[in-house]
């Protein structure tokens, strides 16, 4: 018997004793029909060449293992980031079922969002009456402030009109005539998650700016020195906000972060559950057109929300995920240059203290080879710091990015000699990934928790930076923006360097005289 | 901390109906009167707990249902391991689900087997605008060619596949003809379909059904030698290896399992079945179905099982034996023997560390009344407890082998409700699912994922049971739960608060 009540043996170690090894086999021989055993080895060594790799670019139908999720994810990051704001989401219930899982995996917090409840007879007849419902329900429950509303592709491919069914459910008296409901159709057979957060953040933005579908005047901008801030959809949005918000103070700019979810996702054990934290008031929503700029972190999560500010006269800046100190320069910058004011010392420090451990480190990393895979901008952002680092960001795959992003990397490849030899892959998945590391093989992968498979096929080691992040704990804590999220990135980056050169020197008498105490 | 102890069965009955009343008033008069029929307090010898289920949930409650695909693709199908699953239409259903399950299996990933990667036809506009049929063809040419080692497919349907008229099936047809024969099984799991998953659970049944059983060549030879001992494990989906630690007890007492459905399952297994002498079921809700066609049109009979805890496990390893003849029944004596000291051993540790602890359970297709057992062995009384998805049947199991006098029952329970009943029974643990877990901690209430193990398991059979007694201790004596409240804040008032 393998089990033992003083020590409680896990699957891990449960599953290896010999019973459970010989009841597995059996199995396998007697029940399973299985393969070949020399086939497929055949098939598992055929797999890692490059005619194999040549017929998995050739694919045009078929997507294994996509980097990106659906358009309704984005609009539910989005809609939590407003102060006592609840998603709600039209369509099916299993959508929204699964975002609230996704999330709270991620963060390992709760995360609110209701659902319709569309079925086969809103399919026939629409989904009006689920609309009317759901928002009396949503509100006389959870007393929001404010209801997001975004779609499933069900509502989508049916053809619902989010403007009429809210302006319809408030004569019906479900919510009260001036009560806050903004809307974005979110198709999740358009764009990725990204597009979501772009569709989302526009159409909270153009609904309190421009009249609420209809039934109030447009906003009249009276200009003032207040800067926008968007995150853009970002997996360490509750480290990275805290960080943006600690850098505007010490410049003491005026700022408006627009849906600030840091709170929310990070909310105390302390014996209180707060379904609702922090976030952005409508009250700030609306004094934002008023703002001098609007900065956002992440050029293509933001791709048409920039242009409907830009609308409203204020001037706009993309910034592509900095986490690099020439990323985190320009962003200062930025600030510096539409504040006026000048760059405080202390940030200058940072920069020095950045700039000091990338002195110290850089040996270790220069000349590795990366692949790295992720949203668009997490991809520049990392690229361009590896750049800095003396690295090859040999291998660089979006499957959500586009030919913009595409041309947009090679700019920055062809920037530094430390770019000749990479290459960018948009709207490949990590099927097209694995087939990469086999036939142009990496020092190091970085990418979200589903990079283990990789790390596992390919003995690539895997250095988790993205989303999600399902398998190690705590991460969206820290930054990765501003010279201190360059710093994290940095020290996340040289930890697994160390970790390999040491389990590849620990073997008493054969490879242990380089298990070095000093590196 | 729990308040049910000092209680006796009237005031316990008093004061979860005045809580019924106390949640009901915050929703308008019509959605009150409809969730009114989903809570209920359990009187003792009813047949039933005297609740609907299975309707439509309201919009804009925050149920924690899911859907129809997550029945199929999710539960039933998805952790068949040589076949490769096609989650057919937009990219977000089979991201969020993508190896969420813990199905674990034995094989080589991308090679012989799938399970735990993410295929998808990743619908555009144009593939929604001029449907989606060419490229579903095209997909499964791909899928030959580069997952050559693949013994079949199955094509699960997301919303937009129904809603556009596409012709899945005809599909499925034509490339299984056109790969000699290849088993192509299209599933109409769109998640629009049915009131939750189990609609789902039932279209994937019946596509076994259908292009399982129904293609199989009825002159094929025999796979291996019929023995009197061959039964099939029905209804488990080997979370965290629960049906490998229920395997093994069935194998111990000199039964021959040809099958598992379908956690570490294959196709030929599910072929298999159909020549099982009995097929043993854990998941009545999920496979109900297929067992009965099985029954009806092969003659395999049919039992259902509970293999959490000690006690259930030793009746139900009776049960199954009662259907053999003497050498099995014998052989069951002889492993509820050999378990015992083992049993014994966890209990003696666990037990007093867990006695008269309360619980709250919300869950899915068997384990709102399968773990209740679990937790007596341990001492702890289930206080509270609810479905996502169950029919009546299950409310009928529960109420008449399962629940004590005076239990609050929530079906299809809303976010709202769930945080009020916990806030007010202020149970000792609550076991639920990953969009519940966070809320309740934060309150400061134990708890445990009840359908992922929380990432442990296997919770199934005797060893699995020690690893039960032990997270649920874990959970429980955690000494974080004792630091929620700061030293220096009032503490006289001290209650788990929901959100206001």
């Amino acid at each position: 018997m393998t089990q033992n009540a003083d020590h409680v043996l896990d699957h891990f170690d449960l599953f290896r004793g010999p019973e459970y090894q010989e009841m597995l086999a059996n199995k396998k021989k007697m029940f399973e029909n299985p393969r070949d055993e020399a086939e497929v080895e055949r098939v598992r060594e055929w797999a890692k060449t490059e005619e194999y790799k040549e017929l998995n670019f050739k694919r045009e139908a078929l997507t294994v293992n996509p980097a990106k999720a659906c358009q309704p994810l984005g609009a539910v990051f989005v809609a939590v980031g407003f102060e006592k704001t609840i998603p709600f989401v039209h369509g099916s219930q299993g959508c929204v079922a699964y975002y609230r899982s996704h999330f709270s995996r991620h963060f390992k917090e709760p995360t609110s969002c209701v659902s319709s409840s569309m079925t086969e007879d809103a399919a026939v007849f629409g989904g009006l009456n689920n609309m009317i419902d759901g928002l009396a329900n949503t509100l006389s429950m959870y007393k929001p402030k404010m209801i997001a509303v975004s779609t499933t592709c069900m509502a989508e491919v049916i053809g619902d009109d989010l403007n009429a069914f809210i302006k319809t459910s408030r004569e019906k008296g479900s919510i009260p005539e001036d009560y806050p409901v903004p809307f974005a159709h979110t198709p999740a057979f358009v764009g990725s998650h990204i597009t979501g957060y772009d569709n989302a953040m526009k159409g909270i933005i153009s609904y309190f700016w421009d009249g609420r579908a209809g039934t109030v005047e447009k906003l009249e901008r009276k200009p003032n020195d207040s800067i926008n801030f968007l995150g853009g959809f970002d997996g360490y949005t509750v480290g990275n906000l805290r960080e943006i918000k600690r850098i505007f103070g010490e410049f003491g700019i005026k700022y408006t972060i627009l849906g600030d979810n840091s709170d929310v996702w990070d909310t105390p054990t302390d014996g209180e559950y707060r379904m609702y934290d922090g976030g952005t008031t409508i009250e700030e929503t609306l004094e934002a057109v008023n703002a001098k700029a609007t900065i956002s972190m992440q050029e293509y999560c933001t791709e048409k929300t920039l242009p409907l500010i830009a609308e409203h006269g204020q001037e706009v800046v993309a910034l592509n995920h900095p986490i690099s100190v020439k990323g985190t320069d320009n962003f200062l910058m930025t600030l510096a240059r539409i504040s006026g004011k000048e760059i405080p010392e202390s940030l200058a420090r940072e920069r020095g203290r950045l700039v000091d451990a990338i002195a110290d480190s850089s040996a270790h990393i220069h000349g590795k080879k990366f692949a790295i895979y992720g949203d668009p901008d997490l991809c520049y952002g990392l690229a361009e710091f590896l750049l800095e680092l003396g690295a090859e960001p040999t291998t660089v795959l979006a499957t959500n990015g586009g030919k913009a992003w595409e041309k947009k990397m090679q700019a920055l490849f062809d920037s530094s000699p430390f770019g000749k030899n990479c290459k960018v892959y948009p709207g490949k998945d990590l099927w097209h990934m694995r087939s990469l590391l086999f036939t142009d093989p990496v020092d190091f992968l970085i990418g979200n928790t589903y990079g283990k498979y990789l790390e596992r096929d390919t003995g690539t080691p895997l250095i988790r930076i993205g989303f999600p992040i399902f398998d190690r704990h705590h991460k969206h804590r820290y930054p990765v923006w501003g010279y201190q999220g360059g710093m994290n990135v940095l020290v996340t980056i040289l930890d697994k360097i160390f970790d390999t050169i040491d389990l590849a020197t620990n073997v008493p008498a054969k490879t242990d005289y380089s298990f070095d105490i000093i590196r | 901390m729990s308040v049910a102890n000092n209680e006796s069965v009237a005031e316990i009955k008093a004061r979860n109906k005045e809580l019924i009343k106390e949640v009901l008033a915050v929703y308008p008069e019509k959605t009150a009167k409809r969730r009114a029929k989903h809570l209920n307090v359990h009187d003792a010898g009813k047949s039933d707990c005297g609740v609907k289920s299975n309707i439509k949930s309201i919009p804009g409650v925050m149920t924690i249902r899911g859907c129809a695909y997550a029945g199929s693709k999710g539960v039933v199908w998805g952790p068949i391991k040589d076949m490769i699953h096609i989650s057919h239409g937009p990219v977000g259903c089979g991201q969020y689900s993508w190896a969420a399950r813990r199905n674990y299996y034995i094989g080589t990933t991308g090679i012989d087997t799938f399970v735990t990667m993410q295929f998808t036809s990743d619908f555009q506009e144009k593939d929604i605008v001029f449907g989606g049929d060419k490229k579903l063809a095209k997909i499964m040419d791909e899928i030959q060619e580069l997952f050559p080692l693949n013994n079949g497919i199955t094509v699960q349907s997301e919303c937009p596949i129904g809603l556009i008229g596409d012709d899945i099936e005809a599909v499925s047809k034509s490339k299984s003809k056109e790969f000699g024969g290849k088993t192509i099984v299209p599933v109409r799991c769109e998640g629009f379909r049915g009131v939750s998953q189990s609609l789902g659970h039932h279209i994937a049944n019946d596509a076994v059904r259908d292009y399982v059983f129904d293609k199989m060549d009825p002159n094929r030879p025999a796979p291996f030698e019929s023995s009197p001992y061959d039964v099939a494990i029905i209804g488990d989906y080997n979370i965290g290896g629960d049906a490998w630690s229920s395997r093994i007890l069935l194998e111990e007492m000199g039964l021959r399992v040809i099958a598992q459905w379908s956690g570490d399952g294959s196709l030929a297994e599910l072929e298999n079945t159909p020549l099982a002498k009995l097929n043993v079921l854990h998941c009545y809700r999920s496979m109900n179905y297929i067992s009965r066609h099985m029954e009806e049109k092969f003659g395999v009979p049919w039992c259902e099982y509970n293999f959490f805890g000690p006690s259930k496990i030793a009746e139900s390893l009776r049960k199954i034996a009662s259907f053999f003849d003497d050498k099995i029944k014998e052989g069951a004596e002889r492993v509820i023997a050999k378990y015992q000291p083992l049993m014994e051993a966890v209990i003696a540790k666990y037990r007093p560390r867990l006695e008269g602890k309360t619980v709250m359970l919300y869950v899915g297709g068997l384990r709102p009344r399968h773990v209740i057992g679990a937790y007596e062995d341990l001492g702890m009384e289930v206080v509270g407890t609810g479905y996502e998805f169950a029919h009546n049947d299950d409310y009928q199991r529960t109420a008449q082998h399962y629940v004590k006098d005076g239990t609050l029952i929530y079906d299809d329970v809303t976010g709202y409700e769930f945080e009020k009943f916990v806030e007010k029974v202020q149970p000792d643990l609550v076991g639920s699912g990953i969009k519940e877990k966070y809320v309740f901690q934060k309150m400061g209430v134990p708890f445990r994922q009840m359908h992922s193990w929380d990432y442990s398991g296997p919770y199934h059979g005797y060893d699995g049971f020690a690893i039960f007694a032990r997270d649920m201790d874990m959970a429980i004596n955690a000494p974080v739960w004792k630091m929620a409240k700061a030293p220096w804040k009032d503490d006289s008032n001290s209650k788990l608060l929901a959100a206001e």
